[in-house]
């Protein structure tokens, strides 16, 4: 464990999750979540849980991305409020 | 199958449609290995199963739904989806009817005498492959119900 890489995986995903929130494109929205889980996989291989961090790189980074985009594009691509 | 797919979808990109027809094989040989060496490697029979299945979806979007619901037909996938849960409850059950408990691996021994230590490695294999099959379908399942409305005709 490196704390510095620690902290700079955790800034990153901390920004992403800032981002997530505050984007009205939901396109763009579910691309950054991919992106935060992503960030949130290679944090779990550095702390040693390669188990929850390959977990997370196929269902959090692959799959539900995926889920999202296809049930976005079924709606609107912009958020109303 | 190359012809069949080209006369299914003209007019799409060749590039994405080249790529990912060599891509999808190697997508499920990588999943079906997470299943097989889940037990004493990172990975598993859900992770696997999780694969296993995006390669379907990716079939599903590079494309059209027709075309993955023709290399995995509705009804195989439900029966794919039963047919895991059976697996693992099977196991478990099997494992309490020769005398153990409820995944107790070990009493499989008095069934088919292997050794006790390599029913371990098998029993785990065994649910690890029912996990995989359940995952798997439930995956491709939710991605037709979602990217066609529920009705499961057409995708993106």
């Amino acid at each position: 464990m490196i704390w510095q890489l620690d902290l700079m995986i955790l800034t990153l995903v901390v920004i992403c999750a800032l981002v997530v929130i505050n984007l009205k494109d939901l396109l763009g929205a579910s691309v950054v979540f991919g992106i935060y889980s992503f960030l949130m996989c290679l944090l779990w291989a550095e702390m040693g849980a390669v188990d929850v961090a390959f977990t997370e790189a196929t269902v959090g980074a692959g799959v539900s991305t995926i889920f999202f985009i296809a049930a976005i594009l079924k709606t609107t691509r912009w958020s109303k409020d | 199958m190359s012809r069949e797919i080209n006369e299914h979808t003209a007019g799409e990109d060749l590039l994405i449609k080249t790529s990912v027809r060599l891509m999808v094989p190697f997508i499920q040989l990588f999943g079906l290995y997470v299943i097989v060496h889940g037990h004493y490697s990172p990975g598993g029979g859900f992770q696997g199963g999780v694969i296993l299945g995006a390669a379907f979806i990716l079939l599903a979007i590079a494309f059209d739904l027709k075309i993955s619901q023709k290399y995995m037909p509705v009804t195989v996938n439900a029966l794919f989806c039963n047919l895991g849960a059976c697996i693992f409850i099977g196991v478990g059950v099997l494992c309490a009817l020769v005398g153990g408990l409820f995944l107790d691996y070990s009493a499989l021994d008095r069934l088919l005498p292997l050794g006790e230590i390599e029913w371990h490695s098998f029993g785990i294999f065994l649910v690890e492959l029912g996990v995989g099959f359940t995952v798997m379908s439930s995956m491709i399942l939710l991605y037709w119900n979602l990217s066609s409305g529920g009705a499961m005709d057409e995708g993106l």
